[in-house]
């Protein structure tokens, strides 16, 4: 059959509609799969959060509220308090977060708005990306080799007892394996602020400092604040990088360079040894502990973005 | 463009799922290895793991036995054990009454070799130091802050000890290690055994944890005015100084493989469920100990056929005696003529369905 050219394109115009009316997946089973992949997040939370509550019911029965307030770990007599560790988690983790907040911000400003294109920025961006592939079992013997040393030699210098080890350094080890959380996130936060509302910032006669504090970061405020939170949580739960530098002492710490325990480092330590069920359950109830801090300081955090704005 | 859009779709889909099918499959079939061919699975102590992994290799290449030995930990040995998911556990402390309730059947200890844990420090000046029962456990608790404490100073005269704080480093993980030395420490203290007392992971009174032995002999290498406690083969491969201690018999023995097995020639129990610490033995180092492999004694558990206990009867009858030649070049104290006769007779008593194994 010999077609004119105009007959060809109506076919060929026909057969396209004729698939458009029929989609290989229509719409709304399309909206089911995304919905069952969302659900079977959810799904997922709640099993290791009941899986966690089952697992450490022994040790809730023994020790009840107890637990969270007690400063014993003593496996021989079965005594277990998750107070200290508590404490140690979250020094560490809070002072991380300040040290790595003083970086990442004027990284994300520089990357994101300052010097946005261009080698110097591709560079640092590749730097900052490998800096969050290193596995963290090599920041724990960075830690304990290069940064330990040092901060004895500090201790013995300021006049503390020079263990090199302890909540300093595990915040200094921990701040630097963070920094690239937040920083990625706040650099696409402050690269996707309006650029109307910066030209009319500059077309106002705004410097460039000006326009970064009165424009760029209350604009990208929340954003910034995700991210930050982003960090925070990989902080928390870091385990091996910290139970390296970190003294391994299961006493509540009594200034920043004392040696103490994270919840994290207490599991990772004692879980392959652990015989009697008591013992293991106290360990399962650190982790469900663990958990719960997290999800706290999460919904706080959340509660946080939404005061601050509706953007980013 | 054509019009058979949506057939095409479905060739691509079936090819996915022969594709999926066919990793199923092998998976499922790939597992199942050649029927004759027997393969014991243990897990346990990492103290002995050097020694066994020489053991089992040298094993495999004699009698074409695969021995597959995991060191997760003495807790972790037990617990497998418990559970029957291996054949046989390695552990350096004794199954406490807790365990072997959990455990429901008898539990054979089987000595394979001996080490002992040293105190090792960090001083300048090269000093060789000597050590009291009593000074050690006041060192542990807490209760001597400087090195040069005259609890220290009058066991070491001629020694000049610098005026530094003593700085303890324990295990931050649980151990077989841990265990031996705290069991020493509560038979020559009081104080410690009500304190502290004994076990893998324990209430440190004092002191920062390093994790493993590497963990501990690194912490203790690093931090001026230190002291810790390893294995002797830490020690001796590391380099680092370690004291004499004073037995039982008031003589300062220094830890070697020969003092080792000396601790152990004293009287054995017939279940070999004993601890060498604080040994009678007059030459013998008082902070060592054995370690075992345990197995139940009744091998007609679960679905095991006569094949598997066969294997591992000859497997721990050659571990305690043609492989105890491999024990000394690794720096572990091979076991004793009396302790072999003890292990040669709890062998014998492994039992199959109601007749022993080893006829």
């Amino acid at each position: 059959m010999n077609h004119s050219r105009a007959e060809v394109l109506v076919l060929e115009a026909k057969t396209e509609t004729m698939r458009w009316r029929k989609p290989a997946l229509s719409e709304p089973s399309f909206r089911r799969i995304l919905s069952v992949a969302g659900a079977f997040v959810l799904l997922l939370l709640l099993a290791i959060f009941f899986s966690l509550i089952i697992a450490s019911y022994p040790a809730i029965q023994s020790f009840g509220i107890r637990f969270l307030f007690g400063s014993t770990w003593d496996p021989v007599r079965s005594e277990f308090g998750a107070f200290p560790f508590v404490v140690g988690t979250l020094a560490t983790s809070f002072f991380a977060l300040v040290i790595s907040v003083v970086f990442s911000i004027p990284i994300s400003i520089f990357l994101g708005e300052y010097s946005a294109r261009g080698t110097t920025a591709t560079f640092i961006k590749s730097m900052l990306e490998l800096l969050a592939g290193v596995p963290s079992v090599i920041y724990g013997f960075c830690g304990l080799f290069i940064l330990t040393p040092l901060v004895r030699t500090l201790e013995m210098k300021i006049g503390v007892a020079p263990y090199g080890v302890g909540i300093f350094t595990a915040s200094l080890v921990l701040s630097i394996m963070i920094i690239p959380y937040s920083a990625s996130i706040g650099r696409e936060v402050i690269s996707l602020v309006p650029s109307d509302l910066k030209e009319a910032a500059f077309s106002l006669g705004a410097t460039r400092f000006e326009v970064i504090r009165k424009v760029i970061l209350p604009y990208a405020k929340s954003g910034i604040v995700a991210g930050i939170l982003l960090s925070l949580g990989r902080a928390l739960g870091e385990t091996m990088a910290v139970t390296m530098v970190i003294g391994n002492s299961n006493f509540i710490p009594k200034g920043i360079f004392s040696p103490a325990n994270t919840l994290a480092s207490v599991i990772a330590n004692e879980f392959t040894e652990a015989t009697g069920s008591l013992y293991l359950a106290s360990l399962i109830e650190l982790g469900l502990v663990l958990f719960i801090v997290t999800t706290v300081i999460n919904l706080i955090g959340k509660l946080i973005i939404r005061r601050m704005g509706v953007e980013g | 463009m054509n019009r058979s859009g949506r057939s095409l779709l479905g060739a691509e889909k079936k090819k996915v799922i022969v594709l999926i099918a066919i990793l199923l499959v092998s998976i499922v079939f790939g597992g199942i290895g050649h029927a004759k061919d027997v393969e014991l699975i243990g897990a346990g102590a990492t103290f002995p793991y050097p020694l066994y992994s020489k053991m089992f290799d040298v094993y495999n290449k004699e009698s074409g036995v695969k021995v597959n030995y995991q060191a997760i930990g003495s807790g972790g040995g037990i617990r497998q054990l418990t559970n029957k998911t291996v054949d046989f556990g390695g552990s350096d402390a004794i199954m406490s009454d807790k365990d072997l309730a959990e455990a429901s059947a008898p539990v054979l200890h089987i000595p394979t070799c001996a080490g002992a844990v040293v105190v090792t420090y960090n001083l300048s000046g090269n000093l060789k130091l000597r050590f009291t029962p009593d000074a050690i456990a006041d060192i542990f608790l807490g209760k001597i802050n400087k090195w040069n404490d005259r609890r220290i100073s009058e066991i070491n005269p001629g020694v000049k000890l610098p005026d530094m704080n003593v700085t303890v480093v324990h295990r931050s993980d649980g151990s077989g290690t841990t265990s031996i030395f705290s069991d020493y420490l509560s038979k020559v203290s009081k104080e410690w055994k009500e304190k502290v007392g004994g076990g893998t992971s324990l209430s440190w009174p004092t002191g920062l944890g390093g994790k493993g032995n590497p963990g501990v002999a690194g912490l203790v290498q690093q931090t001026p005015g230190s002291i810790g406690y390893v294995e002797l083969i830490y020690a001796l491969q590391n380099k680092m100084p370690y004291g004499m201690v004073k037995n039982k018999k008031g003589n300062f023995v220094t830890a070697t493989l020969a003092s080792t097995s000396k601790a152990a020639d004293t009287n054995l129990p017939d279940d070999m469920k004993v601890s060498l610490t604080d040994t009678d033995a007059p030459e013998g180092y008082p902070i060592s100990g054995f370690t075992w492999i345990l197995v139940y004694k009744d091998q007609s558990y679960g679905d095991r056929t006569e094949e598997k206990p066969k294997e591992l009867v000859k497997l721990l009858w050659w571990m305690t005696h043609e492989g105890q030649k491999y024990t000394e070049p690794l720096e572990y104290a091979p076991l004793s003529k009396k302790a072999v006769e003890k292990a040669e007779k709890l062998i014998k008593s492994i039992t199959y369905k109601l007749s022993t194994v080893m006829k």
